[in-house]
This record gives structure tokens, C-alpha cells and sequence, in this order.
């Protein structure tokens, strides 16, 4: 048996351990990546193998929460693809509007950039004020930094360039408050925004949303998990409900794909079918 | 140094090619992919350092000058021979062990995403020996980490040759890392691939 052989064992052993200790399930997770964040913790741990990372991710928590940090480090940016942006604003929020109360799930937000750009979009469109925005991640540490909305200014400005280029009316500095070298989103950005802890690979689905945005976040699954959370969403969406990906994530391939029409190819923006 | 028979790796065929660039890397790619036949029959995966901004012109720039078809995948792509896959920008392009292609958007390798680091390190646990590795121009490291991973998994790795190329800094890391078991120009390299699948 080859090294590489031995390395896969020692990874199966490694997930399964973490889901029977403590529930997270990364069994289901795209393997390249996932490995490579494991052998990158290694390389910064006292450990000399994967299999001595195990008997620490039983006994000792820290460690655990250490590596479970490493594996949910997911980068975005304020306004990041601001083409998907526009299409909210010209495809999504007109339809959007004619409910009187408008729900919106922002599945995975990591840490909460993303959260923001749709709120001000939202307000922008005059729908904020209708509607709620539940914002979960299954990472707490993600969600505190989410629900504090501080970023360093140097990231604003790109954010900037982008909000333009989303058709943004206003001056983007109106929506942060800067001090030093860090930026405070505007407090009237998270009035109508809910931060929640849920796993997606392990939770229950979210009841009657009319627009669930999920972005950059089904590429870390593999086939079968990522065909599960589709199921979630299209259980969680009412009919004539829409959905947003990632510019690189697809239904195309999915066991759900025809339950929904293309609205904007582009900007993987997807509508729920009536029937 | 002989490239113009076709070339069997002990016990087997190559299966798959993996080609790195930066900074001038598109003009040394442009070459090689010139050099394959219409059937060529491995699938070709690309890093070419972009700007982040890039929405898919590159793979269009890139179509126009070969005859294999050239696609910008979606996380989850199946990966078939005689196609040639380029990372998007501002995505990391893994090859998965069931033969697909997965992204991620994880931070920056090398201050670079899309990562040749990423790539090849992925694409050498999928195809071990049976991958074909190319570093070509660029003004930063990254690759040299990848090209000990497939060489250390008995793939076969190039670097351009640092005098051809625009800047050398990256094939030339790669040699001075012991991790490159050929340098050759751009021409050569081409050259090479479409023997590989005569």
C-alpha cells in the first residue's frame, strides 16, 4: 500500500472521528479540498501524521476547534461579483416587491460581507423595510465577526469600485462609518437581519422563503450532500421563489433542476416553479 | 534532447496534462496549445494567473487558437480527454479523485487564486504517474510546491526554459527547487504533449 493509500485511510478515520465526537459532519464534503486544509493544519501542528491528529480531536476540544476554524475559512468580499447584484436588483427585487412580506435566507455567510451588500441593495430597492433577512452560518466564530459588521477599510475599496458597478444610487460611504483602519457597517443595515447558527449538512430545512441565497458555499460539498441542501432549499422556497448561487455552481447536473427555471444564466439566479 | 517519439511512461500511458503560467505564461501557452492535434486525447487543466475581474474572456482568447475545445468549468465538471480546462478567476481548480473538477474560494496560495500550487497538488494525488506537470513563466513561486508533489508522486515535470521565458523567476525557482525533470521551450514542450497521445 502506497502513501497515498495510507493518507486516504488516515483522512477517513480523521472525519468520521470528528462527526461521532461532535456531530460536524465533513464526511459529505468536496474531498480535494478538505484534505488539503487537514494537511495544511498538519504542517502547522506538533502532529508528524494525520492519524496523530486523531487521538487530540477526542481529548482535547481546543484542538478541535482549532481545525474545525481551518476548515470553514471561506473568503468573500463586500459586493464580491457585482454583475449578480445588478440581476438581483433588475430580475428579482420587482417580483420581489409585489409580496407584502418578503423572507430571505442567506444560507452560509460566512462572515457576513455578503449579508450587507444584499441589505443595501434591499434598501436601495425599497424592499428592506418588508423584509426579513435570516442570515445563518454553522461556524459561531463567523457569525459574531458577521454580526459585528467591522471590516478593514483597505477591503472597502474594491467594495466600492463594485457597488457601482451593481447600479448602486448612492455614495457607498454612506453605508459604513469609518474609524482608523476599520469600517462599521451602518447600524440601520442590520435591523432586519437575523443571525442563526445551522449546519446545512446536518439541519432542518427553513420554512417559506421567497428568495434563498446561497453563494460559494455548495462547492465545498460533494454530489450527494450538495443534492440533499438543494432538496432543502426547494423544500424551504414557496413556489415562484428564488434562488441565487454562485456564478460557478450549477442546477444543471442536480436531481432538483427541473423543478426550477433559469432567470439569469450569468448570475445563477434560478425561480421555483409554480407546480 | 529527444522529444519527437512518442513518449510511454514504465508500465503505462500518461493520463492527463496540467499546465501552469503567470506573468507572460499565456504567450508560452499559446505555443503549446497551437502544437495539439485536433485528437489529442488527454484533458489539459490550466492555471493561468489572471485578473480577478476576468469573466471567461481568457478561455474565449484561449478557443481561438486551438482545435480542442476549451471550457471554463463549473464546480463538479467531469473531466474528458482532449479538452482543456481553465481555472476562473478568483477560484482555486481542484481535480477530485472521481475525475471531476471542484473550485473553492478559499484564500489566497502564493498570493494567487487560482493557485498552480492548488492544482497540481490535487491533480498529483487523482493521476499520480500517470500526470504530465507544466511550469511556464512567471514572476512569482508558485508551482514549485506542486511539481515536487507530482514528481514525488512519479509524474513527469517541465519547466520552460528560464531563457525563453518572459520571466523566469517561476520555472527557474522550480529547477533550483531539484523538482523538474525537463526544461524545454515552449515549442518543444508542445511538441512533446501531442506525442504523448501519437
Amino acid at each position: 500500500m502506497n502513501d497515498a493509500k495510507i493518507e486516504m485511510i488516515e483522512i477517513d478515520l480523521l472525519l468520521e472521528t470528528i462527526f461521532q465526537r461532535y456531530g460536524y459532519d465533513f464526511r459529505s464534503y468536496a474531498r480535494a479540498s478538505i484534505e488539503r486544509r487537514i494537511r495544511q493544519f498538519l504542517a502547522g501542528s506538533r502532529c508528524s501524521s494525520i492519524s496523530e491528529m486523531i487521538p487530540k480531536i477526542l481529548h482535547d476540544e481546543e484542538f478541535f476547534s482549532n481545525l474545525v476554524q481551518y476548515f470553514s475559512i471561506s473568503v468573500t468580499e463586500i459586493f464580491r461579483d457585482p454583475l449578480v447584484y445588478r440581476a438581483v436588483r433588475e430580475k428579482v427585487l420587482p417580483l420581489l416587491k409585489t409580496w407584502p412580506h418578503v423572507k430571505i435566507w442567506h444560507a452560509g455567510c460566512a462572515t457576513g460581507e455578503e449579508v450587507y451588500s444584499l441589505a443595501i441593495v434591499l434598501k436601495e430597492e425599497e424592499v428592506y423595510d418588508r423584509a426579513t433577512i435570516y442570515a445563518t452560518d454553522f461556524n459561531d466564530e463567523s457569525l459574531d465577526r458577521a454580526r459585528e459588521g467591522v471590516y478593514a477599510l483597505g477591503k472597502l475599496k474594491d467594495a466600492t469600485k463594485n457597488y457601482q458597478q451593481t447600479g448602486g444610487k448612492a455614495s457607498f460611504s454612506e453605508y459604513y462609518h469609518a474609524h482608523y483602519d476599520a469600517a462599521a457597517m451602518d447600524g440601520s443595515l442590520k435591523e432586519r437581519i437575523t443571525f442563526a447558527n445551522h449546519n446545512l449538512a446536518v439541519d432542518a430545512a427553513f420554512g417559506e422563503m421567497h428568495l434563498i441565497f446561497c453563494r460559494n458555499v455548495l462547492i465545498y460539498f460533494n454530489r450527494e450532500l450538495q443534492n440533499r441542501v438543494l432538496e432543502l432549499f426547494t423544500d424551504s422556497l414557496v413556489h415562484g421563489g428564488f434562488l441565487c448561487l454562485g456564478t460557478k455552481e450549477d442546477l444543471q447536473f442536480s436531481e432538483v433542476s427541473n423543478l426550477y427555471e433559469l432567470v439569469d444564466a450569468k448570475a445563477k439566479i434560478y425561480k421555483k416553479k409554480s407546480t | 534532447m529527444r522529444v519527437s517519439e512518442p513518449r510511454r511512461r514504465p508500465g503505462g500511458t500518461y493520463q492527463a496534462v496540467v499546465i501552469g503560467g503567470s506573468a507572460g505564461g499565456v504567450e508560452a501557452l499559446q505555443v503549446i496549445l497551437l502544437a495539439l492535434p485536433h485528437d489529442f486525447m488527454l484533458p489539459v487543466l490550466v492555471v493561468e494567473h489572471l485578473h480577478h475581474s476576468d469573466d471567461g474572456s481568457f478561455a474565449l482568447h484561449l478557443a481561438s487558437l486551438t482545435q480542442l475545445p476549451v471550457i471554463e468549468p463549473c464546480d463538479k465538471t467531469r473531466i474528458e480527454g482532449g479538452r482543456v480546462y481553465t481555472a476562473p478567476a478568483n477560484y482555486h481548480m481542484l481535480v477530485e479523485r472521481d475525475g471531476t473538477i471542484g473550485l473553492s474560494v478559499e484564500e489566497r496560495v502564493n498570493w494567487s487564486r487560482p493557485s498552480i500550487d492548488v492544482l497540481f497538488e490535487s491533480a498529483a494525488l487523482a493521476w499520480g504517474e500517470a500526470l504530465v506537470a507544466v511550469l511556464l513563466s512567471g514572476a512569482n513561486a508558485d508551482g514549485t510546491k506542486g511539481l515536487g508533489t507530482v514528481k514525488k508522486a512519479g509524474g513527469l515535470t517541465i519547466a520552460q526554459d528560464p531563457a525563453e521565458a518572459k520571466s523566469r523567476v517561476m520555472p527557474q525557482a522550480a529547477i533550483n527547487a531539484g523538482v523538474v525533470s525537463e526544461v524545454l521551450r515552449a515549442e518543444q514542450i508542445g511538441r512533446l504533449l501531442a506525442a504523448l497521445s501519437g
